[in-house]
């Protein structure tokens, strides 16, 4: 083993951490997901964001290697998650959605057992501190909340120090500072060179924590990029200012990238409809210092992650 | 507010060793199991009351020739073995597999056969210590068993063919049916073979046509055997056959049907 580690390591970085390509799975008649196709970078945070049912715990469990693609295929880490289970399960970390213990273990018990299976496990008392988990730590599994079970889930994810991992709805349950307080975890695992993919249905968690989100709806990719990126394709980003009535808009449209519109809707308040980047604001300053016009407010409305869902899906979140 | 404790989260991957894994699982297995008060009433209780209450028992039914205490005492070896190995465990695994135990196992570096070894590894410590303590108080309550060693490992010759049967049946509903289901099943079968199942009673006491059907069943097989071993003149060898057959039979059974989900 301790020779293999740095080979391991090295080859890693040459591959990516995660490729899914086409995808296809069935349960029975249905067909939960459908051509799905998505590449993970080492080193990032990637988020898979859909409604129920949109096909996000089959393309997990899929790299997880609890079962084999029925159409398409699945590389983890360089690796075939099926027929090489035996060489990732040491090194991928897995938070199923939820149960995965006794009911009669003890927190502190369980996670213990689970660092057992490993060669190089953290501190278990350190995590339990860390994740605030001591006040429960003798408490047995059915009597812990949801929230505890979460808790102890992730740990258990992450105990066995593992390049990358998988988290299936990791804060669903949680409340506001423990959400937060994962958060900071997935963020401190991504700085430590940890690999994560997640699975959410909440727009917020994806743009705070990613570096890459894949919008899934009906077992397809249907939008991938940056959130921010995938935030201001979307079509209704505007930006509103007010300033002296009678501007030539005409002109200023000439002065904006081409596909950039600009009303006066009411007297002085002007309504700028487009690609709203850094560049466009820094020509509409310029434009207005040629003028002499001084904008007396200025208000960005970029779309936000959830506006842009709703508007490739036609259905809300949740 | 405590300032958060330093953890060095950077990958460092890698499985324990494969003694470390099997230690890990069959202690957590065998400790889950007797922290469970319905597994120690199952497999050390109930036959314990009825080796107590068995050694009357020839006031209610007649076992046939013999000292009631020689006759009771390897039916209840027989009866704990069947206790461990199919109830206790088809349950166990059973709720396992509903609270994805099974899962998040599969998930880790523990490997298949470590989880089945580990179960094998649990069964096997309770069965030592049901046999030490129930043959113990059989002895303390004058059950002379005869054959001396021989008979001993033939004894151990039955328990381990009579284990791979049972638990790989119990293994097989567990990795059917629904955790209620195997629940029910497990408990069901348990109740049928104590009754009737050639387990506590000579089969030289059933009707003729039962005992045919009887020296067949697993439960027949073991707990004659288990009584002929302690009478000094050793299991027939169409007993040890019919064990062997259920056990390898049971056991390919299980290796292709088994849901690890």
């Amino acid at each position: 083993m301790g020779v293999s580690e740095p080979v391991a390591a090295t080859s890693a970085r040459d591959v990516p951490a995660v490729e899914v390509v086409d995808l296809v799975m069935r349960y029975g008649s249905t067909t939960a997901v459908d051509g799905l196709s998505l590449t993970v970078e080492p080193g990032t945070v990637t988020a898979i964001l859909g409604p129920n049912g949109a096909g996000k715990t089959t393309t997990i469990e899929t790299c997880e290697g609890f079962r084999s693609p029925h159409g398409g295929s699945v590389r983890v880490l360089g690796l075939d998650p099926v027929a090489d289970g035996h060489l990732l399960r040491p090194r991928v970390g897995v938070m199923l959605q939820s149960g995965g213990a006794w009911s009669g273990a003890r927190s502190y018990e369980m996670l213990r057992h689970i660092a057992s299976l490993h060669a190089h496990p953290l501190d278990v008392d350190a995590l339990i501190e860390r994740l605030g988990m001591g006040s429960y730590g003798t408490t047995p599994y059915r009597r812990l909340s949801g929230g505890q079970q979460q808790r102890l889930s992730l740990a258990m994810a992450v105990v066995g120090r593992p390049e990358l991992l998988f988290l299936d709805e990791p804060t669903a349950g949680l409340d506001p500072a423990a959400r937060r307080s994962t958060w900071e975890l997935i963020a401190e695992l991504r700085s430590s060179g940890v690999t994560t993919v997640l699975t959410t249905h909440f727009m917020d968690e994806a743009e705070a924590l990613s570096d890459q989100v894949h919008i899934v709806d009906a077992g397809r990719v249907i939008a991938s990029g940056t959130p921010q990126s995938l935030a201001s394709s979307g079509s209704k980003n505007t930006l509103r200012f007010t300033a002296r009535p009678g501007l030539d808009v005409e002109d200023l449209m000439l002065a904006l990238p081409h596909d950039t519109k600009v009303d006066e809707i009411t007297p002085g308040a002007y309504v700028v409809a487009g690609a709203v980047d850094p560049q466009l604001l820094a020509l509409l300053a310029t434009w207005c210092a040629a003028q002499g016009v001084l904008t007396e407010s200025l208000l960005v409305e970029r779309q936000t992650l959830e506006d842009r869902f709703l508007e490739l899906t036609g259905k809300a979140l949740r | 507010m405590t300032s958060p404790t330093t953890l060095d989260l950077s990958p460092r991957p890698g499985s324990a060793s494969r003694a470390a894994m099997l230690k890990a699982q069959t202690a957590m297995e065998l400790r889950l199991q007797t922290r469970n008060g319905e597994q120690v009433l199952l497999t050390m209780i109930i036959p314990l009351v009825l080796l107590v209450l068995g050694a009357r028992a020839s006031q209610i039914v007649d076992l046939g020739p013999g000292r009631t205490i020689d006759i009771v005492t390897p039916g209840i070896l027989a009866l704990a073995v069947l206790s461990t190995s199919f109830t206790s465990l088809a349950i166990a695994t059973g709720f396992e597999r509903r609270y994805g135990i099974i899962k998040r196992l599969g998930a880790s570096p523990l490997p298949r056969w470590g989880l089945l070894f580990g179960k094998i590894g649990a069964v096997v410590i309770v069965e030592v210590v049901q046999l030490a303590v129930l043959s113990g108080v059989g002895l303390l309550m004058g059950w002379e068993p005869h054959g001396g060693l021989t008979a001993l490992g033939q004894m151990v010759l039955l328990v381990v063919l009579g284990t791979a049967a049972f638990g790989s049946l119990g293994l097989l509903i567990a990795g059917t049916l629904r955790a209620e289901a195997t629940l029910a099943v497990a408990n069901l079968v348990y109740v049928l073979l104590l009754v009737g199942g050639g387990l506590l009673v000579p089969l030289s006491r059933y009707p003729e046509a039962a005992r045919h059907v009887l020296e067949l069943l697993p439960s027949g097989a073991l707990g004659q055997g288990l009584r002929d071993t302690f009478t000094g003149d050793g299991p027939t060898a169409f007993t040890t056959v019919v064990l062997l057959i259920w056990a390898v039979c049971a056991s390919l059974m299980v290796s292709r049907t088994f849901k690890w989900e």
